[in-house]
């Protein structure tokens, strides 16, 4: 098992590589300015582009128009970069545009701490877009997860047609470790579909049965046609309720099969039977929860640990399943209580407890422990 | 060649548009190219030109206000076999007046319309970044107090090679876009328009009026002598075809055995421009050369060569949960910076630990072990002293062995530095046999 040393940051622009990514603009920003320094290593020799826009509104750009052309396409920022993202991502969830955005996030609010880590963008990320229409977001935990997730990243922005963020954490990107790639289960590689000769050529419309509509590339054979406009299946803006409530009920609805159908397994479980408390984590805090349940499992308590890896569209049913019975579930986050609102309301009569801490520090595994306790 | 306007679409703007003009002339001008709907992508954004890709049956993508030129760069990079036109008016080109410039400056081969009608027509006739001081719109006094922008001049001073001025009136429009279009290069084409559903009802202007004064400021002809240069996506390409291939990350292969049994923290204390980073780098290298599981975490100031430089490694056996340090074994203590930086850690060090510190460099009070290094003694640089502390912890088989050590180097080394580590390592078991009194042992 030969193992090499990288940090998170490298091991998404090699996930990216091998996913196809071929087309990566960014912005320089602290933490997630390696990605782009690898992926110009790693891109134009393949004969792929690499750009480095005149800032985060360009960069997200360039990937949209190269997406459109039929590229697989990613960028990479950190908070005040997703912020500037956001117009654009409206615009990629409405017009149906695969693009995978890695958000290496850094200690909020604002410009905040360029150095220091955090958690603190998990809502951010699924509801910074006008329109409140579904995203995906993944959580890695290390830099072997980072490689993984980011090729689940660019199968699912090719298969569902929308942005996906890969939620890295400034303590996940800058982190070397030893990784072995080769013992990492990747999937097979996913393609949008292509739009069949039969098919009327009208850019949103669905073939039968399908909720995503196949792809028509522009400067491809066929004319195609993209607008941040409300549109209809044509492509054109329109006014028209119903083909706006079509159209709005079905992009709301496209994400639904993704837990069951996504090809990602949504939720780590380190369950035993009459385990009585769950502890519930993602991200990096996941390295430290897993220190923190062998302890606390050798104290003698009964308790599993979920680790979240698809934080959008929540796991509902994995996750009201591991739920169901337990005395207490414990969520502890790198922030200041975020996602600890999707378990609230998913939790039912099981009591939901939150600790975490936003200080730029990664959560050890003894304050982790106390917290279970307390 | 046949029409590429979009028979379904008739182009419908407010009577007297001047906008319809220039559908009507950009149509001839991809006819007279011979240009097929399918070599064609019409790109726009926000406000009255924002119209313009519904009405022609090309490629078409319509997006957000002023970022016209951020789609149309992906597309021409991806695509570049496409004729790529960008459509904005002059509202775009005030909110993406940063991707104006850095189009100029770059050279990418997209044809940029601006029809610039002086207003904000479609929000109800506000001022523009182009409305004349002296115009009226519906933002009161504010354009008054304000320079119009000259997109002309802009562009050339940021290095369009292609730069023009026309009205939507003037006689050789046809020609004069198809020759913008056949341009290879960024080619920015200003259309003076007439507003007559807002600016243009309380400013009188008549087609011969706009000539003229177009005509005062300028702009005719298209070719920029100073700014000509080879296109921006064939230069990218043919520099790109000369990198070689990025090599995947070399594997560190197993050569030999850990000396650590269980988790082991290491902090490495120091300044910039010790290779505290590399320090870290290295024994991480050497920890896997013995098979076993490694981090390193840096931390260091925005600044380069001054500050703190401070690196936290974890050696396991075990795959690593958390990647922070809770219980150092070993600290090195190699400059004040990095001290200062970690100060709370030195009372809750165990007793066990060890603290190999610099001779100079002052410590909190702690309850571990702490050895002294006077490295002015042994004649190291600054940079050498995070290697050779490595290399005394090694001829111990603390933390890890030389064997390890030598295997980490050859890893992140290679040729003359390679040499001269080797010979740093050399000459401190030379010394170190000759005068073991240079390594002083105090509390």
């Amino acid at each position: 098992m030969p193992q090499i040393f990288i940090d998170g940051n490298e091991a998404i622009a090699r996930g990216a590589l091998h996913a196809g990514c071929r087309f990566f603009a960014g912005y320089p920003i602290t933490p997630a300015t390696t990605i782009s320094q690898h992926m110009l290593q790693l891109l134009p020799p393949q004969g792929g582009v690499c750009l480095q826009g005149e800032d985060e509104i360009a960069s997200i750009g360039f990937c949209l128009g190269a997406a459109m052309a039929g590229v697989k396409a990613m960028t990479a920022t950190s908070g005040p970069g997703i912020s500037l993202y956001s117009e654009q991502l409206s615009f990629a969830i409405g017009g149906e545009i695969p693009l995978v955005i890695v958000d290496v996030q850094r200690l909020g609010p604002s410009t905040g701490s360029a150095t220091k880590g955090a958690d603190g963008d998990i809502q951010f990320l699924r509801w910074g877009n006008s329109g409140g229409l579904p995203v995906i977001v993944l959580a890695p935990v290390d830099a072997g997860d980072c490689y993984r997730l980011t090729v689940h990243a660019f199968n699912l922005a090719e298969r569902y047609r929308c942005p996906v963020f890969i939620a890295s954490n400034k303590e996940i990107g800058l982190t070397r470790e030893s990784v072995d790639l080769d013992t990492i289960a990747l999937p097979p590689l996913a393609y949008r579909e292509e739009c069949p000769p039969a098919h009327s050529g009208r850019p949103f419309e669905p073939l039968a049965g399908k909720m995503v509509p196949p792809f028509l590339p522009l400067g491809g054979a066929r004319l195609s046609r993209q607008t941040s406009s409300t549109h209809g299946e044509d492509g054109y803006i329109t006014t028209d309720t119903a083909t706006i409530a079509r159209s709005i009920a079905r992009l709301q609805a496209k994400l639904n099969t993704l837990e069951e159908e996504g090809g990602i397994d949504p939720v780590e479980a380190d369950c035993r039977p009459g385990d009585r408390d769950l502890l519930l984590v993602y991200g990096v805090t996941a390295r430290a929860a897993r220190t923190a349940l062998a302890q606390l499992r050798q104290e003698g308590a009964r308790i599993s640990l979920l680790v979240v890896r698809l934080l959008y569209p929540v796991p509902e049913a994995r996750l009201r399943h591991h739920f169901a019975g337990k005395r207490r579930i414990v969520v502890v986050e790198m922030n200041t209580g975020q996602y600890v609102r999707e378990i609230e309301r998913l939790a039912g009569p099981v009591p939901v407890v939150w600790f975490g801490r936003m200080d730029g520090e990664l959560l050890d595994p003894p304050t982790i422990t106390a917290w279970v306790r307390a | 060649m046949t029409s590429l306007l979009n028979s379904q679409r008739p182009p419908l703007f407010c009577p007297g548009c001047s906008h319809e003009r220039v559908v009507q002339a950009l149509d001839a001008a991809l006819q007279r190219l011979s240009l097929a709907g399918e070599q064609v992508a019409i790109v726009s954004d926000i406000g009255c030109s924002g119209l313009f890709d519904t009405f022609f049956h090309t490629h078409a993508l319509h997006g957000l206000h002023g970022r016209v030129l951020t789609y149309a760069t992906g597309l021409k990079m991806a695509r570049p076999e496409l004729t790529v036109i960008a459509v904005m008016g002059d509202g775009g080109l005030g909110i993406g007046g940063a991707h104006v410039l850095s189009c100029c400056r770059r050279n990418l081969d997209i044809t940029l319309l601006v029809l610039n009608n002086f207003n904000y027509g479609m929000t109800g006739g506000q001022c523009s970044p182009t409305t004349p001081a002296a115009g009226r719109t519906s933002s009161g006094y504010l354009n008054q107090l304000e320079m119009p922008l000259d997109i002309c001049r802009v562009a050339v001073a940021a290095g369009a090679p292609w730069v023009e001025r026309l009205t939507a009136f003037s006689g050789g429009l046809v020609e004069r876009l198809a020759a913008a279009i056949s341009f290879s290069g960024f080619a920015v084409t200003e259309i003076w328009s007439v507003c007559p559903g807002r600016y243009g009802k309380n400013n009188r202007s008549s087609p011969q009026q706009l000539a003229r004064e177009a005509e005062e400021l300028g702009f005719a002809g298209g070719l920029v002598a100073e700014n000509a240069r080879e296109e921006y996506g064939s230069h990218y390409r043919r520099l790109a075809a000369e990198l070689p291939l990025s090599a995947a990350p070399a594997a560190v292969a197993v050569v030999c055995q850990p000396v650590v049994s269980d988790r082991t923290e290491v902090l490495i204390l120091g300044a910039a421009g010790q290779y505290i980073n590399t320090a870290g780098e290295i024994l991480c290298l050497a920890g896997m050369s013995a098979g076993l599981q490694v981090s390193q975490k840096n931390d260091y100031p925005i600044t380069v060569l001054r500050g703190h430089s401070v690196a936290e490694v974890v050696l396991d056996p075990a795959p690593i949960g958390y990647t922070g340090l809770t219980s150092p074994s070993l600290v090195l203590c190699l400059a004040a910076e990095g001290v200062a930086k970690r100060r709370d850690l030195f009372p809750r060090l165990q007793g066990d630990a060890l603290v190999l510190a610099a001779s100079e460099v002052e410590l909190p009070p702690t309850a571990a072990e702490v050895r002294r290094l006077d490295f002015a003694a042994l004649r190291l640089k600054p940079g050498q002293r995070a290697l050779a502390a490595m290399a005394l912890l090694a001829e111990e088989g603390r933390v890890l062995t030389v064997e390890m050590l030598q295997a980490g180097l050859a890893h992140r080394y290679r040729g003359e530095t390679l040499a001269e580590a080797r010979e740093l390592l050399a000459r401190l078991s030379r010394d170190r046999g000759q005068a073991p009194s240079q390594r002083s042992s105090t509390r």
